[in-house]
């Protein structure tokens, strides 16, 4: 590490290439500076180099170091030219569009589903033999799909052959097509009973491009990811990338292949849980989708909600969570066509931005349902496995808890990063933190932060090769820390005592139903004694005192006391009141009209 | 020079238009370099494999799938029909016998030898692409499909539904500030392409599609008309393959909002012809935008090219295209170049422009579209 200097590294977007130029300073990795030019994979360009040179070039421009020499990237270092290393991640083109299939929806195509989602893949269906569907309807769906890929689970080592044989039968019958490269044969992957590797392959080998590897889920209690999440990186260099244009030169300037935006973002946030030892759900809100990623007690959960999104899939979220659901968030009485219209022609004019508070207040309330709905999706997902017998002890014979707990626990987490326009570029910080708060719903102690510049693909692929800079250049240039939440979990009655926070020998009350904010400077360290109200649980359990360490941030130390679960007025007026008042806690009402 | 954000659909009377048609799967191209084609010429063909069905016949049979191969009478590459036998096992000394009958006709692909099954791969389904507009092949691809080249007038819309379609242009309303009621939807626009005005209300266009109006062309829609028209909602703006009787093509946005006048006065000049209307729309990775193609005669003079490069200048004409002011037309007077605060709170470049009525805005340059030509 010592002899890397400067790093350069891009993250190819659907319509936005990213630069970012990294250089050590003294003993520490720091951001430089920061390029970008329109992505070039359309016509008239059709070479995604041309977007990254232009990207390159206005880093070359910010910091006045030469990289570029014949529009190729000079790597390594020549003199005081050029860059160390060069690295690239990519979403663009729609990223990596996968099909799953297993045996039990609920336990091999599960799993598939979260190898598949932890390589980084959009999930375009899954397909179990057990998923209510007559073949037919699944042949005809696995047609219409154009894929870059399948995975196929299901049986544990020395179980069911028949099954896997039928699905085998099954794609055959679908005759599957991938979505790119006409005429090419469509890559599957095969992850499933080792047993019956043999007469799956017979089946397909003539129609597909089949590549057996270890069984994802060889036992019922175990889950065996790896190999399939490297199958389908390797297999999305090799064909995915391949086809996008100009993907196979690029792919010659880099130092590490290139990886896809959503595997290289689960990486670095995958290399700060371990390094801090925290608990961390991380959210990337686009135009078109969204992603979560959470890691808690070591465990990694990603998931892509890739109908849940601001600009391009906004009646998505429209459609999904209702109008009501939207409505609810907005701190002002709203005609109902009005906003429907407003969302349809955001859908169909994606780059415009609000420009009246309203029309802002109404995107964050969108924003809101799209995070809310993206978490309750990876909540399902993020769990134990299911088909497990918990039985160890009578004891626990006799209190069976349900298989298939979700593995997200709020009161264990300790940091929310939030990334993504709506969240990064937020016109005020606070207004990120509010709809972080109002969509996720923290307990206990949690730490709220953005995404400053949305460099996190690009700090993943370092994180692989140098996890030190990658870290270094996360905490010190990446995160924006808004400051600690302390949310105490139950509910009350309006103005009853929810709970004390003692902090530097003072006390400081707080009725149920209220935020306060309280001032708290970015990297200020507090010890402070959460004394819950009574029915409340502050993290050390219901009415215990609770001892943390909070932080502060660019908007402070925040208390939220409005009750866990988070209970709306169900009348409009109160309902607008109770908002406007969460938006003077953060000082966020002026503007907004009487 | 700054360049608008939001690049403007393009209206234009005269102008080169090159369409791409090609099939999904490898097939024949059926027309050579050069040739003149219409738009119901099937340029490329192919036939897309039929679906296969599976035949349990060991469960038809009540046998053992290692026993298969006893009582089959077909194999692999074999042609069979409907209601034929291709398996029968007897029992009973042979007095009884049991039958296993092809459900379809098609080619035997599949007989597995770990589960029994029995695939028969049915006939394959012919797919053409047809020209869709009146043009010259200017490139072959091969195995896929050709480039056409035609002159003419291109109208883009913003959003669409339903795919392609052609008819003659017909105008029915009197100003594009009009909405289209039922009423004046009449039989005798069936196979037309019916321009309306701002609107056409939910009646007119289910009335339109009860009796077969090819396509509707409108400023605005109402948002709860066009998911009544459908049937369900729409959820991202990826559209083309509706099962809808009318295309439909609204060039301003969603609500009542008048049709652009010079957007209304083309397709008032283009009335009487014969158009190419297509309402397929992708708003990502791919950018299409439904259009309204009408083929000229090729004239002495060169046409528009179709690409022009247009940057936010002084004066420029342009659209807004967010509230307030949304769908309004103002021209350029004032780009301050640096980023100032708007009543969102957000720090973004403006410019300032003179609305039709002479009022002076401040507008997000994001919220700009420039009118093409």
């Amino acid at each position: 590490m010592s002899e890397i200097r400067t790093i350069l590294a891009t993250d190819c977007g659907s319509t936005t290439t990213k630069a970012i130029l990294i250089e050590k300073q003294g003993d520490e990795y720091r951001l430089v500076v920061r390029g970008e030019a329109p992505t070039t994979v359309e016509a008239p360009f059709d070479d995604v180099t041309v977007g990254v040179v232009n990207a390159v070039r206005e880093v070359e421009e910010l910091s006045g170091r030469r990289i570029l020499c014949g529009g190729k990237i000079v790597v390594p270092t020549q003199g005081d030219e050029g860059v160390d290393i060069y690295l690239s991640t990519s979403s663009a083109g729609g990223g990596l569009q996968m099909t799953v299939t297993g045996v039990v929806k609920s336990m091999s195509a599960e799993s598939a589903e979260r190898a598949a989602l932890g390589a980084g893949a959009i999930i375009m269906d899954v397909i179990a033999v057990d998923d209510g569907r007559k073949e037919y309807e699944k042949v005809k769906r696995i047609r219409e799909l154009r894929p870059d890929m399948i995975l196929m689970s299901g049986g544990t080592d020395g179980g069911t052959v028949t099954h896997l044989v039928e699905i085998a039968e099954m794609l055959l019958s679908a005759d599957p097509k991938p979505r790119l490269g006409i005429g090419l044969k469509l890559p599957v992957i095969y992850a499933g009973n080792r047993e019956a590797a043999a007469p799956v392959k017979d089946i397909l080998d003539a129609k597909v491009d089949i590549k057996v590897v270890d069984n994802l889920r060889p036992t019922l209690e175990r889950e065996n990811l790896g190999p399939a999440r490297e199958a389908i990186h390797e297999l999305f260099l090799q064909h995915v990338m391949q086809q996008a244009p100009g993907y196979g030169k690029l792919m010659t300037w880099t130092s590490a292949g290139i990886m896809s935006t959503p595997n290289a973002v689960g990486k670095i946030i995958q290399t700060i849980a371990e390094q801090e030892g925290i608990n961390v759900l991380a959210v990337d809100i686009g135009g078109a989708t969204t992603d979560v990623f959470s890691v808690f007690a070591g465990d990694f959960t990603r998931t892509v909600s890739a109908n849940l999104g601001m600009s391009y899939s906004i009646c998505n979220v429209l459609a999904e969570a209702g109008l009501g659901n939207i409505r609810r968030w907005v701190p002002f009485e709203t005609d109902e066509e009005y906003v429907r219209e407003q969302l349809r022609n955001k859908m169909i004019r994606p780059t415009t931005i609000p420009q009246t508070i309203e029309d802002l207040y109404i995107e964050q309330a969108v924003a809101r349902e799209a995070l809310r709905l993206a978490f309750d999706h990876h909540k399902s997902l993020a769990r134990e496995l299911t088909g497990v017998q918990q039985t160890r002890t009578i004891g626990e014979a006799l209190s069976q808890g349900a298989t298939g707990k979700s593995l997200v626990r709020m009161m264990d987490l300790d940091m929310i990063v939030g990334s993504g326009g709506v969240l990064s570029h937020a016109p005020r910080r606070e207004q990120s933190a509010l709809m972080m708060l109002d969509a996720y719903q923290p307990e206990g102690v949690t730490m709220l932060a953005v995404d400053s510049i949305f460099m996190m693909p690009q700090l993943g692929i370092l994180s692989t090769v140098m996890p030190e800079a990658a870290s270094q250049v996360f905490k010190r240039d990446c995160l924006i820390k808004l400051g600690s939440v302390i949310a105490p979990v139950g509910n009350g009655s309006e103005g009853r005592h929810a709970c004390t926070i003692v902090m530097n020998g003072e006390r400081i009350e707080i009725p149920f139903g209220t935020i306060k904010v309280i001032p708290l400077a970015e990297g200020e360290k507090r010890q402070v004694e959460i004394e819950p109200g009574r029915g409340f649980d502050a993290g050390s359990g219901k009415n215990k005192t609770h001892t943390a360490e909070v932080e502060g941030g660019i908007v402070g130390m925040i208390i939220d006391a409005r009750g866990r679960p988070l209970n709306l007025p169900s009348d409009t007026g109160k309902r607008v009141a109770k908002a406007r008042e969460s938006l003077k806690a953060f000082g966020l009402n002026e503007g907004l009209k009487e | 020079m700054a360049t608008a954000y939001t690049p403007g659909l393009k209206v234009t009377p005269d102008t080169n238009i090159r369409k791409t048609r090609r099939l999904p799967l490898k097939g024949q191209v059926m027309v050579g370099m050069g040739a003149q084609v219409e738009p119901d010429t099937v340029v490329a063909m192919t036939e897309l494999p039929g679906i296969m069905q599976t035949v349990r016949v060991p469960e038809v049979l009540g046998i053992e799938p290692s026993d298969l191969g006893r009582y089959l009478k077909v194999a692999v590459g074999d042609r069979v029909e409907r209601g034929m036998m291709i398996a029968e096992s007897k029992s009973m000394f042979g007095l009884i016998k049991n039958e296993c009958k092809s459900p379809v006709g098609g080619v035997v692909e599949l007989i597995s030898p770990v589960s029994g099954h029995v695939g028969i791969r049915h006939k394959p389904t012919p797919v053409e692409v047809r020209a869709h507009i009146c043009g010259r092949v200017i490139e072959i691809i091969p195995d896929e499909g050709v480039i056409l080249e035609a002159r003419g007038a291109l109208i883009q819309g913003i959003f669409g539904i339903g795919g392609e379609r052609l008819g003659q242009i017909k105008v029915v309303v009197d100003s594009p500030a009009d909405i289209l009621e039922e009423d004046r939807v009449t039989e005798d626009l069936a196979g037309k392409v019916v321009i309306a005005g701002s609107n056409i209300t939910g009646a007119a266009l289910r009335k339109a599609a009860s009796i077969g109006v090819s396509g509707v062309v409108t400023g605005g829609i109402i948002d709860k008309d066009l998911v009544a028209y459908l049937g369900y909602d729409i959820g991202v703006a990826i559209t083309g393959q509706e099962a809808v009787a009318t295309s439909l093509i609204v060039t301003e946005g969603f609500g009542v909002i008048r049709m652009a006048e010079r957007t209304f006065q083309l397709l008032k000049h283009l009335e009487g012809q014969q158009a190419s209307i297509d309402g397929s729309t992708q708003i990502r990775a791919g950018v299409i935008r439904p259009e309204i193609i009408v083929p000229c005669e090729m004239s002495a003079e060169s046409a528009q090219p179709a690409e022009s490069e247009q940057s936010l200048d002084i004066g420029t004409k342009i659209r807004l295209i967010r509230s307030p002011h949304f769908g309004q037309l103002a021209e350029v007077t004032a780009l301050p170049a640096e980023p100032v605060v708007i009543e969102s709170g957000a720090k973004v470049r403006i410019l300032e422009a003179r609305l039709s009525g002479g009022e002076v805005v401040s507008v997000p340059r994001a919220n700009v579209e420039i009118i093409q030509g």
